[in-house]
């Protein structure tokens, strides 16, 4: 069986899933659940200096639901730990000292000045934390006083703040950066330049995830207002894999260690941030949607991946897809596939006709039988049927071997790549000598 | 136990007081909101949906199961009764097993349909609880359309005509209308007076008459219903039995199961009916199914349904089947009653067993029986009819009989499957002719 064991910024920690600053790792009682289920690490929930902020006493949460009210996304208007420091401390070292075994981070947000930075870091020092997170990406409430996101939006601040934080504790420092940017290389880079040991992305996405339309409020609605809050869960996951794999593939920073956080729900997630750069990755929806539980199915389902690949460390796979990740003026124009539907798999429900005819490009024909062929003089090959398919690997794209005709074009599937730099319809077409 | 279970002869109270409310309970309870909505999340909102081609009504089956699942089960309501105005009915007796949901993707893809004859009740129930009709009449149009027979077919040209402007009397021979509906059903198939809920909720629309007690060739005429009427629709059923052609079929104790069936509707009180404790039903259909089954929920000790030809032969659903073998009726097949044993009243009833060609084997079966229940196909009643075609009028593409100014649908009429939401369509769909000719 593959080992999972996992070491991010000199942090071990027996598998790579760990739990993000949430409410999941908020309090003692919640970690030691989380590590007895088999968590390999938590991010304690964000500590602040006291008076500790206080929460909203209505809903904290919105959800976005798929079918049979599957949450696909959530939002929160939650803030920092709403507890003492003093009690998060003494529960972080007693937990830390129970469980040895297990990552301890945590994570950070006080004032962007010099001095409450002093002031914390040899508190949670003394705890026995193997790290902290610098919570430069809480987009509600917090960055309204100037602290999380708006911090996070400012690549100087983040600079400043890491450099002085470097300078006043010798933990790892893991600088976690929000998604609510333009080009989440620049504050990355900011983080670089003050010495973070690591990144951590992303944070949650502004958000209204519903409007109430009796009350004509959004959602979550406090006595009749709603303020925006910060989406996570699944359907963050593809701008999160994005913004990882951007900041993996700038050479300027192939070397900063990344936490992938955002919308990990199975082992298949994790892998694929994995893959895209990430030393590990931190889990918070999932385990809110479903419990503790889910790592023991990351665990197994890693682990298997990992065997059937002949993949013997967590390392082996980190940034395996990276090489692949580039600009679309790379890509191959003279790769062609056409679409293929599995008669013995298709039910007949004709979606991929509705698609096909109403939106796209007529490449799909329907006969009196209900029975549904591909047109290969008008398929373009662009997966909007396999993507509204219900049935696994009924319609796939099949690759047409070079040397044969493509029947939408008339003209030879050409066997060497040539990408759109050098296509006679790019004005700036260089020549392909 | 109660002290008459094992009493022979016909007798009523079979059971303990107390057992009858479940016996003759809903076969299918209502699903509640979130069972709705999660049975209406398994629709693919397939395109041409097979589902609609299936529905003898062309009901828009997955826009309105979208529309239940994204909270508007009154829009979902008025997507169905727009095709079938007594979608609610329907979605009670439909074999959807053979209709909608045989053609539904998932029963393909999973052997588990999504369940639309529940949704369809669900929906209905919803809009009909409240009171509620959709829909508005036209401006009057002064036409006056006659329709005989206030079933399923009747009441549905009734109500189109009526929408569009006309104004109808609708006759109808029993004290109650509903037709078969409110007579010919089993009773817990649609329990708690709805069938009668349904034709009142119809009526709502205006201008409509109903007039009971009011049989054609003895009260009303079909040349005095021409001559009062600019148009005639006939949906009055079937109203005869066949014979058995057994002998001594006249024997006490051997009944039409339609009858039975009717009577079961209309008591009050389930532990007044009378029932045999061996009891013998004959048939293949529905109304053979159904006087099978209630026989049993009546407390009948054995009860046995006898099919002339294979199980493959069957009127009746597999559902149906499968249905009655639960409740404990044991199904013969392939065999024929040659004649009906007793002093005056039946005791035993005598079948040969017969080969795919119906031809006698010479082997024989005795049944012991105290009551024995026919239910082999109905026949129309009537003189001066229009012309026939088998033994029902013709009819053709639109409705229209041999007569000019004549339509029919339903039972009555040629073609179709004897089933309540074909009555519904052929009413509708006369309707429509009769409004196109009647208007231009």
């Amino acid at each position: 069986m593959a080992d999972l064991r996992s070491e991010f910024v000199g942090i071990k920690s027996p598998n790579p899933f760990w739990l993000a600053s949430a409410p999941p790792t908020d309090k003692e009682y919640n970690v030691r659940r989380a590590f007895e289920a088999g968590w390999g690490g938590v991010v304690w929930k964000t500590l602040g200096i006291d008076p500790a902020v206080v929460n909203v006493n209505g809903p904290r949460y919105g959800a976005i639901y798929g079918a049979d009210r599957r949450l696909l996304g959530l939002n929160n208007i939650e803030l920092i730990t709403d507890r003492p420091l003093e009690l998060n401390l003494q529960e972080i070292k007693t937990v830390k000292r129970d469980y040895p075994d297990r990552a301890m981070v945590v994570s950070l947000m006080v004032p962007c000045e010099e001095e409450p930075w002093k002031y914390i870091l040899p508190l949670v020092e003394e705890t026995g934390a193997d790290g902290v997170e610098l919570n430069f990406g809480c987009p509600h409430g917090m960055s309204e006083r100037g602290m999380g996101a708006a911090v996070g939006q400012v690549p100087e601040y983040i600079e400043m703040v890491t450099r002085w934080v470097k300078a006043s504790t010798r933990m790892p420092v893991i600088v976690k950066l929000t998604p609510n940017i333009a080009d989440i290389r620049k504050p990355a880079e900011a983080a670089q330049r003050g010495g973070a040991d690591a990144v951590s992305l992303i944070n949650t996405i502004n958000s209204i995830t519903s409007v109430d339309l009796d009350l004509f409020a959004p959602e979550p609605t406090i006595d009749g207002k709603g303020a925006h809050g910060g989406y996570c869960g699944p359907a963050v996951k593809p701008i999160a894999l994005n913004m990882v794999a951007e900041i993996a593939r700038d050479p300027g920073l192939a070397k900063m260690p990344i936490s992938g956080i955002g919308g990990v729900t199975t082992w298949r997630d994790a892998a694929e941030f994995i893959a895209l750069g990430a030393g590990n990755v931190q889990v918070c929806t999932a385990a809110m949607t479903y419990g503790f539980k889910i790592v023991q199915e990351m665990i197994s389902g890693l682990s298997e991946y990992m065997d059937e690949k002949d993949m013997t460390s967590i390392d082996q796979l980190v940034r395996k897809a990276v090489p692949n990740v580039t600009d679309w003026n790379q890509l191959n124009l003279n790769y062609i596939a056409k679409a293929k539907i599995n008669q013995d798999l298709c039910i007949s429900c004709g979606r991929c006709f509705a698609a096909c005819e109403d939106t796209s490009h007529q490449a799909i024909a329907m006969d009196d039988d209900r029975v549904f062929s591909v047109i290969d003089d008008e398929c373009v090959a662009c997966n909007l049927c396999v993507n509204v398919c219900p049935v696994e690997e009924c319609i796939t794209m099949e690759a047409m071997t070079p040397g044969v005709t493509d029947p939408r074009t008339g003209k030879t599937v050409e066997p060497h790549y040539a990408n759109w730099t050098t296509h006679p319809n790019n004005p700036a077409a260089t020549a392909a000598e | 136990m109660s002290e008459k279970m094992f009493e022979p002869g016909i007798t009523a109270g079979r059971l303990e007081a107390s057992a009858y409310a479940d016996q003759f309970s809903d076969l299918h309870p209502p699903l509640d909101l979130h069972e709705a909505l999660v049975a209406a999340d398994r629709c693919y909102f397939c395109h041409d949906a097979p589902c609609i081609t299936a529905c003898p009504t062309d009901i828009d089956i997955p826009l309105f199961i979208r529309q239940i699942a994204t909270g508007t089960p009154d829009a979902a309501a008025k997507t169905i009764l727009s095709q079938n105005i007594m979608g609610g009915m329907c979605a009670r007796v439909c074999p959807t097993e053979q209709l909608c949901e045989e053609a539904c993707v998932r029963e393909i893809a999973e052997g588990k349909p999504v369940k639309i004859g529940e949704l369809q009740r669900f929906a209905t129930d919803h809009l009909q609880q409240q009171g509620k009709h959709p829909f508005e009449r036209a401006a009057p149009t002064g036409k006056r359309v006659a329709v005989v027979g206030a079933g399923p077919a009747g009441l549905s040209c009734a109500h189109r005509l009526a929408m569009m402007g006309h104004d109808v009397a609708v006759h109808d021979a029993r004290p109650k209308p509903g037709g078969l509906n409110e007579y010919g059903i089993a009773s817990y198939k649609t329990p708690n007076g709805f069938a009668q809920a349904e034709v009142d909720w119809l009526m709502q629309i205006g201008g409509i008459t109903m007039q009971t007690g009011s049989t054609l060739g003895a009260e009303i005429t079909l040349e005095g219903l021409r001559a009062d009427y600019d148009a005639v629709f006939l949906g009055m059923g079937l109203g005869g039995v066949n014979a058995l052609g057994a002998v001594g079929e006249d024997k006490a104790g051997v009944l039409d199961a339609v009858d039975f069936i009717a009577d079961l509707r209309q008591a009050s009180d389930m532990a007044q009916v009378p029932i045999g404790r061996d009891v013998v039903v004959i048939g293949g259909g529905m109304t053979a199914i159904d006087a099978a089954v209630q026989a049993k929920l009546l407390g009948a000790l054995n009860v046995t349904l006898v099919y002339r030809r294979g199980r493959d032969r069957m009127n009746a659903s597999v559902f149906e089947q499968d249905l009655a073998a639960s409740k404990g009726v044991r199904i013969v097949t392939n065999a024929v009653p040659v004649a009906v044993h007793g002093n005056g009243a039946v005791r035993e009833i005598e079948f040969e067993y017969v080969d795919a060609d119906m031809q006698g084997t010479g082997q024989m079966l005795r049944l012991a029986a105290d009551q024995v229940f026919k239910a082999i196909g109905q026949t129309l009643q009537g003189d001066a009819l229009p012309a026939l075609e088998g033994r029902k009028i013709k009819v053709d593409a639109e409705g229209r009989t041999s007569v000019a100014g004549v339509w029919a649908g339903g039972d009555c009429a040629s073609g179709g499957d004897d089933l309540t939401v074909t009555a519904v369509a052929e009413g509708r769909d006369a309707a429509m002719d009769i409004h196109k000719t009647l208007v231009g």
